[in-house]
């Protein structure tokens, strides 16, 4: 284990360097890289280690989008402010929806369906708030410096974005050693055995949206504040829902560097699909792209790429397993 | 006269709800047999408006008649699926089924999108603005003929469930998969073919939706649910439901749009939904959940 936590930190001390070499163009594929294995992250929290599937992980990032945009402009407080304000509201929001999936016993699909109706009810809500920007959305206006959260050029984002991913990855390594997290993975295996056993589902459930809700906004206020446009459809709406889920999932879903593995695997593609195919007419391929992955790693590598690359490649190293 | 548009709005709600039935049939279909949810329901349903929409601008053949074209070729696409993906994964545990369908949904939205390009499109077709007026309340020929089409298609399928072989197998499949197994059906032929019955049925829906709404790619999720919310009105697995919950979405949505904008109808759906999983998960008329 200690031969992967040295690997890990030279990585590390390579994409703390990076900056002084890459260009601003590459640079923001970077961030978007670590911004989506972020997302990828805090959804992990919840669905790979509690198994709970949530497909409306948009609301949370769009009320962390809208909170701190909206407490910017029209009460001046600073996004590095507004950005817990939002995680609070979100982990609120993420209690209630918790709540009423797991005491009122919605499993399996049906909790899916409820994260997705709520998912879509603030959407449509939002869309209908002049003060929020109705269906058109905020235009952030761009005031660089860090009170702000606004930067030039991309490399205050690449190291705030790295922050944020490696953060996420200490927060997911730390529930997995902790009594709460082999708690949560008991609910996730079988939630009824662990019920027997004097687990208390419910609440591990609910640290686990707590949790997830949280850190999932916290992204919302960072993207808001790097695109510098936010609008209901694109921080709210299904779209995203999906986007955030397929880099755990092809990465591997219940294991703190799965999401971190999809995103280096997946964003790239849609970088090149964004820069490339676009312009000839061919939008969507790489979703398509993801679409293929997503099946053929649900049907033949249950649980993601990363167990097989750890059992391809962890012999060479001399990692244990 | 005040009761002119209320009644209006409930004419048109439940035209429009025989439609939303004929799609959930289709879902309650391949969760009655299969378990499983089909989260692609909508974007098959889409891929079906424009399937209509090649035909009816290469071919030139109104959707009422491509209607059949267009039910092929989701069965073909509705088998191959159930034979590719879903027959593997009928024994995982159901949250992991939720990730190959919502896998599908989002490669058919975005070969749509590829195919077609993401501008909304609004074909004229043969009776696109022919109206009927019966008393006080105006009705639309392609909103009558799509609720007829649409009612008379769940009607079929009904009889093909009750009365062929292959429909009795497919109940069998349905009630006792084992049962079905140790009688000699070939279980996994049966779920192809309902899978395709199910994919054909929204696919149809969508061909009879084109002379009614402007197509757009993205419009897939929102049908996935509003099959979803209809279904769990009907109660889930439950045929006859389906129908009737299409009616009855129908007319809610219909009617809604007298206190709020159009645009938000669909959240007094997704509440009704929140509210029916909450507190009467069986459904209005008991299902099978």
């Amino acid at each position: 284990m200690k031969r992967l936590y040295v690997i890990l930190g030279s990585a590390l001390v390579v994409l703390l360097l990076l900056p002084l070499v890459l260009d601003k163009y590459l640079l923001g594929i970077f961030v978007m890289i670590f911004f989506y294995a972020y997302l990828g992250q805090s959804w992990n929290l919840l669905t790979g280690y509690t198994g709970h599937i949530s497909l409306g992980h948009a609301l949370y990032v769009g009320i962390g989008a809208y909170t701190s945009t909206y407490l910017a402009m029209n009460h001046n407080i600073s996004p590095w402010i507004g950005m817990w304000v939002g995680g609070l509201l979100a982990m609120l929001v993420g209690l209630v929806i918790g709540f009423l999936g797991f005491r009122f016993g919605l499993r399996g699909v049906y909790f899916v369906i409820l994260t997705i109706s709520f998912a879509e009810i603030s959407r449509l809500v939002v869309s209908h708030i002049p003060s929020l920007g109705g269906f058109a959305g905020i235009f952030l206006d761009f005031k660089p410096s860090f009170w702000n959260f606004q930067f030039r050029g991309n490399v205050a984002y690449y190291y705030l974005s790295l922050g944020f991913m490696v953060a996420s990855v200490a927060v997911a390594r730390l529930l997995e050693l902790s009594r709460a997290g082999r708690f949560m993975v008991a609910v996730r295996e079988d939630e009824d055995a662990a019920e027997a056993l004097g687990v208390n589902a419910f609440k591990y459930s609910m640290i686990g949206i707590a949790l997830s809700a949280f850190m999932t906004s916290l992204g919302g206020t960072f993207y808001a504040n790097y695109i510098f446009y936010i609008n209901p459809n694109s921080v709210l709406g299904m779209g995203l829902s999906i986007e955030l889920i397929l880099r755990p999932i092809i990465g591997g879903m219940g294991t703190a560097l799965g999401p971190v593995l999809g995103s280096f695997l997946l964003t790239p593609l849609s970088e090149i699909s964004r820069a490339y195919l676009a312009r000839g007419g061919l939008e969507g391929l790489h979703l398509i792209l993801y679409g293929v992955l997503a099946i053929l790693v649900v049907l033949f590598m249950r649980e993601g790429i990363l167990v097989y690359l750890k059992k391809a490649i962890g012999p060479l190293l001399r990692l244990e397993p | 006269m005040k009761y002119e548009l209320p009644l209006q709005l409930v004419v048109q709600g439940i035209l429009l709800g025989g439609v939303y039935g004929l799609i959930a049939v289709g879902l309650s279909l391949i969760f009655g047999v299969m378990g499983v949810i089909n989260f692609a329901h909508g974007p098959m349903m889409v891929l079906g408006m424009y399937i209509a929409y090649g035909i009816l601008v290469l071919l030139g053949l109104d959707p009422y008649v491509s209607l059949l074209l267009v039910a092929g070729a989701l069965f073909i696409l509705g088998y191959l699926v159930q034979a590719t993906v879903v027959n593997r994964i009928l024994d995982f545990p159901e949250a992991m089924q939720v990730l190959p369908l919502v896998a599908t949904g989002l490669i058919i939205e975005n070969a749509v999108l590829l195919g077609f390009g993401p501008d909304p499109r609004s074909p004229r077709t043969a009776l696109g603005l022919a109206t009927l007026h019966l008393g006080p309340v105006m009705i639309d020929v392609s909103r009558l003929l799509a609720f007829a089409l649409a009612v008379l298609i769940t009607g079929l399928v009904f009889l093909f469930l009750k009365y062929s072989d292959v429909g009795k197998s497919i109940r069998a499949a349905a009630d006792n998969r084992v049962g079905a197994l140790l009688v000699g059906i070939r279980v996994d032929r049966v779920n192809n073919f309902s899978f395709g019955v199910g994919a054909a049925t929204t696919g149809a829906a969508g061909a009879l939706l084109l002379p009614l709404m402007a197509t757009s790619p993205h419009l897939g999720h929102d049908f996935t649910m509003t099959a979803f919310v209809v279904v769990i009105l009907g109660g889930l697995g439950s045929l006859p439901g389906a129908l009737v919950g299409g009616l009855i979405l129908g007319v809610a949505e219909s009617v809604s749009t007298l206190v709020v904008p159009a645009t938000m109808k669909q959240v007094v759906s997704f509440g009704l939904l929140v509210a029916i999983m909450l507190f009467k998960p069986q459904g209005l008329f008991g299902g099978k959940a």
